[in-house]
């Protein structure tokens, strides 16, 4: 074990139907815009409001899907710390995330499972939603270590099927 | 894998065949990883901090959900002509299909090897299914599902895309 980072979450401490903490986060154009750029996503609707409103028939520019999954990610590993390894995400985008809303997260750990290889995964359904209205549903795997000496970044090739 | 009947021969073709085959434009850059990490805040030591990113991960690594920002196309580049469009079967479709509108249904991806600063990787494009015509609330379109898998230079699987796209036409057009 090592001295420099934090050891997060271990799949001991983890329970099925455990709610991970909320996160809240205030939208701006800006954010959008951010987020768009960030994924090289250089579409119209992502940047430009005349566009969005003329083309899209939406209120105002919104968040792109690179940028939502981006989101999910840090969501998930601000719960599980560094060692957490995302394996797979999903998401349904039902409703477009606009300037002005504030995306409040929210996430359930469905099932705890360890595979053939000994790596230990938790499956998460999360969810942004703005005022109580549901926006995007998703729906994560992440590896967690089994104790602290264990980092599922080291499993490679055939250790590694997410 | 599926195809409604009805599909134009073009469209029935492109059902199961890897197309586009093609590698990133630059090596995998870590200003990139700055960038989408600002934008949603994400403070993971392993994007920001050396000696913890060398502790886990063995090096840098980008985040596992930029998987799909690599093979987008710069807005411009020198002698291209008009706009050049990331994941181009979908363009192909909605075209093939005279469907002038398209937004993202549904997103799903799965995390291999982790793609590190300096990688280059190999993009394919693979249409898994394409829907018969629907009316939806945004107009009458289709929706089809497109595999983007993803390897890095020495060849090791670093994740695959699935993207859900709807394609469509509102009912004014």
């Amino acid at each position: 074990m090592n001295a420099t980072v934090a050891p997060g979450i271990t799949a001991a401490q983890i329970a099925e139907g455990q709610q991970l903490p909320a996160l809240r986060h205030p939208v701006t154009a800006t954010t959008i815009v951010l987020g768009a750029l960030a994924s090289r996503d250089w579409r119209p609707m992502h940047h430009d409001k005349d566009f969005a409103v003329e083309r899209n028939g939406v209120k105002n520019i919104f968040i792109n899907t690179p940028n939502n999954a981006a989101w999910f990610e840090r969501y998930v590993t601000d719960w599980t710390g560094p060692r957490g390894r995302l394996g797979r995400l999903r998401f349904e985008m039902k409703k477009s995330v606009f300037p002005g809303d504030e995306m409040c997260f929210s996430g359930v750990v469905r099932k705890l499972s360890t595979d053939a290889t000994g790596c230990h995964w938790v499956d998460l359904d999360l969810a942004i939603s703005v005022d109580g209205e549901m926006r995007t549903t998703g729906f994560a795997c992440v590896a967690v270590p089994a104790d602290p000496s264990d980092n599922p970044w080291a499993r490679k090739g055939d250790r590694w099927t997410p | 894998m599926s195809a409604a009947p009805e599909l134009p021969p073009a469209v029935q073709a492109m059902i199961g065949t890897p197309m586009y085959e093609e590698r990133t434009e630059f090596p995998i850059e870590i200003g990139y990883v700055y960038n989408t990490c600002a934008a949603v805040q994400n403070a993971n030591p392993i994007f920001w901090d050396e000696a913890a990113a060398r502790e886990i991960t063995g090096g840098p690594i980008a985040p596992p959900t930029m998987l799909s920002v690599w093979f987008r196309p710069h807005h411009w580049a020198p002698g291209a002509a008009g706009e050049r469009t990331a994941l181009q079967v979908h363009f192909d479709l909605k075209r093939l299909l005279d469907l002038p509108e398209a937004v993202v249904a549904s997103n799903e991806a799965v995390f291999g090897e982790p793609v590190r600063p300096g990688d280059r990787l190999t993009t394919r494009q693979i249409v898994r299914s394409v829907g018969p015509l629907k009316r939806t609330k945004l107009g009458t379109g289709r929706f089809w599902t497109i595999d983007v898998e993803t390897t890095n230079q020495h060849g090791e699987w670093v994740g695959t895309e699935i993207y859900t796209l709807l394609g469509y036409r509102r009912p004014d057009q």
